[in-house]
């Protein structure tokens, strides 16, 4: 197939004309990125990024942040973009920085997160060449993007930059790469930012079917036991406010997944809690027995409806906004389908429930539903001997007010956080939910605290997942961030001990932590402070004492339980009814 | 059930590999895939013949329109259609079997591009189906090599797949 111009098929206004004066390639980076408004690029530089590196240095409009690892630079990016709504920035070089970089990206398209991802590549001629430090990241992130892109001209640079903040914020949001070779970046060009780009092969859905949306408003005054089911989607399309006001209007239940926390105020009467695999009895049980489902941004996932033909068992009409149609019918077929932006979709349903004016009363189902909560009720055996992790969590969220970004790694202690940390507000929980990527707390809350300097962050992790990036304690130290560390430690793998003891009869795999190093040491090494909490007795007024610390890194370990399991749980391939409630009870 | 799938997409390099890997990726099948340039240089069209139930061809569709290099998908069994597959085959021609050889390839309206002491080289157009039944109709052992494209469609009548 012949190469052509990209040029050649958009229509451009230029908002910036330098035309006059000639600049390289890496200038015109620099410059699309500050055209762009871009605040922070995390980034490790190295030889295929020199020259971009050497343009950053002379402008101000954005702050680099040296982070030391490159997936390290993607998770904070990503965390930054989770935390603001804006797209995340990161820049690697080429080869290894580039595959160090993939972790960071993969996990970002799984939870659909807005980043541009700037990489290094060798030069135009050296490519395909086995060329030192080369590798070919537009066919090792294929799978992984929502686009990428090689540029082969110092010509498209800027219309590509362009490209890739427009692909990557709208629609479904995603991360987009930009790979650039070394040549390309020393190549002069006239710098022209397009101000609009239009893209004939790109054009998301945005407003959703009118005729749709008044059929699922009348559906939704039938339903004799509805239920609202949202997630990630409702979180990035910053949706909430609508979403609240028509759960209000209707008195309708409501669950978020694991990703969609704090799209609705976890202390409201209305809410359910978490479903899913560890999810609350009476969200799971409300979720499965309910008769007409409205799922916002939320895609049926295997850990949250678990087994579709279970899930299938049930009758019930499924009405379906997301912004992305590949994502409705794809595990469990749908009645009503609306594509469109979710914020505008339950916008226009509002209006059209107050023009319908009709009520619904769904009494017995708010009793059914309250008797479902006596069941379990998020209850666990607390100890005056040794530490409960989700005491920590419950004391954590006291302390901070439920006010806290709180990030989170992957296993027992990202469930616990997700349990016990009641989120009233969007885009204040921050973990990988897609992908479930250890490793990623510690970023996160880098890029969470870039993003908001003054507020509380904390990172809830175990003793497995902060040692897969803890070398980003000495960014920390760099840049002075007052990240609090929620170390819940259990010297296990918990959640991989957890499946071991109900699946594996007990026989612990691999899934000990052993030659731990001193935690209160190595954070005091890098000049942060370091705390270690033994009992029960000390949890809250160590945490006092941390959060009191507002300008420094406090390093938590929490000695904590190590037998703990996390409740409730539908095991793998169950349906949502059939959940194990605690160590010596079924359900129903 | 089989469906034979046409789309438009940009003409840039590497637009093939993104709709190779979302095949293999989901783990959807593929019979065939063919692709070239059309009168506008700057589109290429394909052809795909894949198969599976109405729900993985609904998902199939839906996850071909997201990728950003494509700019139209058209299910081609939604309506009336042609589809065309061409075939080069090269078979043993002997002596004793060069009038039979040429006899066969008439009856299938082939046309011998190639001659030499002891092969002929036929093109052969038509459905896979009729391919098949050519391929069925001779010997093996007189069989030295084919290629086939795979199949290329388009809809009948009024039915265009264009900008």
């Amino acid at each position: 197939m012949n190469q052509t111009s990209t040029t050649e098929n958009q229509n451009l206004t230029t908002s910036s004309d330098h035309s006059a004066s000639k600049m390289t390639g890496a200038d015109i980076v620099v410059h699309s990125l500050n055209e762009e408004k871009v605040k922070f690029v995390f980034g490790y530089p190295g030889g295929a990024v020199l020259h971009i590196y050497d343009a950053l240095y002379k402008q101000t409009g954005f702050k680099h942040i040296l982070v030391r690892h490159e997936q390290a630079a993607v998770h904070a990016a990503d965390a930054y973009s989770r935390a603001t709504g804006d797209v995340g920035v990161a820049l690697v070089t080429s080869g290894p920085g580039a595959t160090n970089a993939v972790t960071g990206i993969a996990t970002a398209y799984m939870d659909s997160i807005p980043l541009v991802v700037i990489s290094g590549q060798v030069p135009v001629p050296a490519i395909g060449m086995d060329a030192f430090q080369e590798v070919d990241m537009v066919g090792v992130t294929r799978p992984c993007v929502k686009h990428n892109f090689l540029i082969k001209d110092v010509e498209d640079i800027a219309i590509t930059i362009k490209k890739a903040f427009h692909i990557a914020k709208t629609g479904r949001p995603g991360p987009v790469v930009v790979d650039i070779p070394k040549d390309i970046t020393a190549h002069m060009a006239a710098f022209k930012y397009p101000k609009t780009i239009e893209m004939r092969s790109y054009n998301p859905i945005l407003k959703g079917h009118s005729g749709q949306i008044k059929k699922a408003v009348k559906l939704l005054l039938k339903a004799k036991r509805p239920m609202i089911y949202t997630g990630g989607g409702l979180v990035l399309g910053d949706g909430a406010h609508e979403l609240i006001k028509l759960a209000q209007a209707l008195n309708y239940p409501v669950t978020n997944t694991l990703m969609g926390l704090g799209g609705y105020p976890a202390t409201d009467k209305q809410f359910v809690g978490m479903l899913g695999m560890h999810g609350t009895y009476e969200a799971n049980m409300s979720m499965q027995h309910c008769d007409v489902l409205l799922a916002v941004g939320a895609r049926f996932d295997d850990r949250v409806i678990g087994n579709p033909k279970h899930f299938g068992q049930e009758k019930r009409t499924i009405i379906h906004i997301d912004v992305d149609p590949s994502s409705i019918s794809k595990r469990v077929p749908v009645d009503v389908p609306i594509v469109g932006d979710v914020k505008a979709v339950l916008a226009e349903m509002n209006a059209a429930l107050a023009e319908d004016n009709g009520t619904n009363d769904i009494s017995d189902w708010w009793n059914q539903i309250n008797e479902w909560r006596q069941v379990h009720g998020g209850r666990y055996e607390n100890s005056s001997e040794i530490i409960k992790p989700q005491y920590v969590i419950e004391k954590l969220c006291d302390v901070t007010k439920g006010d806290a970004y709180i990030t989170s790694d992957v296993g027992q202690h990202q469930m616990w956080a997700a349990q016990y940390y009641k989120f009233n507000k969007p885009r204040r929980w921050i973990n990988s939910g897609g992908l479930g990527t250890m490793g990623v707390g510690l970023p996160y809350a880098m890029g969470c605290q870039f993003a908001d300097p003054g507020a509380q962050v904390a990172c809830v992790t175990g003793e497995g997942s902060i040692q897969m990036n803890i070398q980003e304690l000495s960014t920390c130290a760099q840049y002075n961030l007052p990240i609090k560390v929620i170390l819940l430690n259990n010297r296990y793998l918990g959640m991989v001990r957890q499946w071991q003891e109900f699946f594996y009869e007990n026989r612990y795999s691999e899934s000990y932590m052993d030659s731990l190093p001193d935690f209160v040491q190595l954070a005091e090494s890098y000049g942060h402070v370091g705390m270690r909490i033994e009992n029960p007795s000390d949890v809250e007024g160590a945490l006092k004492e941390a959060f009191a610390q507002k300008d420094r890194f406090v390093f938590m370990d929490f000695l904590t339980d190590q037998k703990e399991n996390v409740f409730p749980m539908v095991e793998n391939g169950k349906g949502l009814s059939e959940v194990i409630l605690g160590n010596d009870e079924g359900g129903e | 059930m089989r469906h034979i799938i046409s789309l438009l997409m940009e003409n840039e390099a590497g637009a093939l590999s993104r709709v190779a890997g979302l095949f293999s990726a989901r783990g959807y099948n593929i019979e065939s895939l063919t692709v070239s340039t059309t009168e506008d240089p700057t589109l290429s069209r394909m052809t795909i013949v894949t198969s599976g139930s109405d729900a993985v061809i609904e998902q199939i569709i839906k996850q071909l329109n997201k990728l950003i290099d494509v700019v139209k998908v058209l299910d081609l069994n939604d309506g009336k259609h042609i589809e065309r597959e061409l075939m080069l085959i090269k078979v043993k021609a002997s002596n004793t079997h060069r009038d039979e050889m040429k006899r066969m390839s008439d009856i299938f309206r082939g046309r011998i591009i190639d001659v030499t002491d002891g092969s002929f080289t036929i093109e052969l157009t038509g459905s896979g189906h009729k391919l098949d039944a050519f391929i069925e109709s001779l010997d093996p052992s007189v069989i030295l090599e084919t290629v086939r494209t795979g199949a290329s469609g388009i809809g009948r009548g009024d039915r265009i797949l264009k900008l």
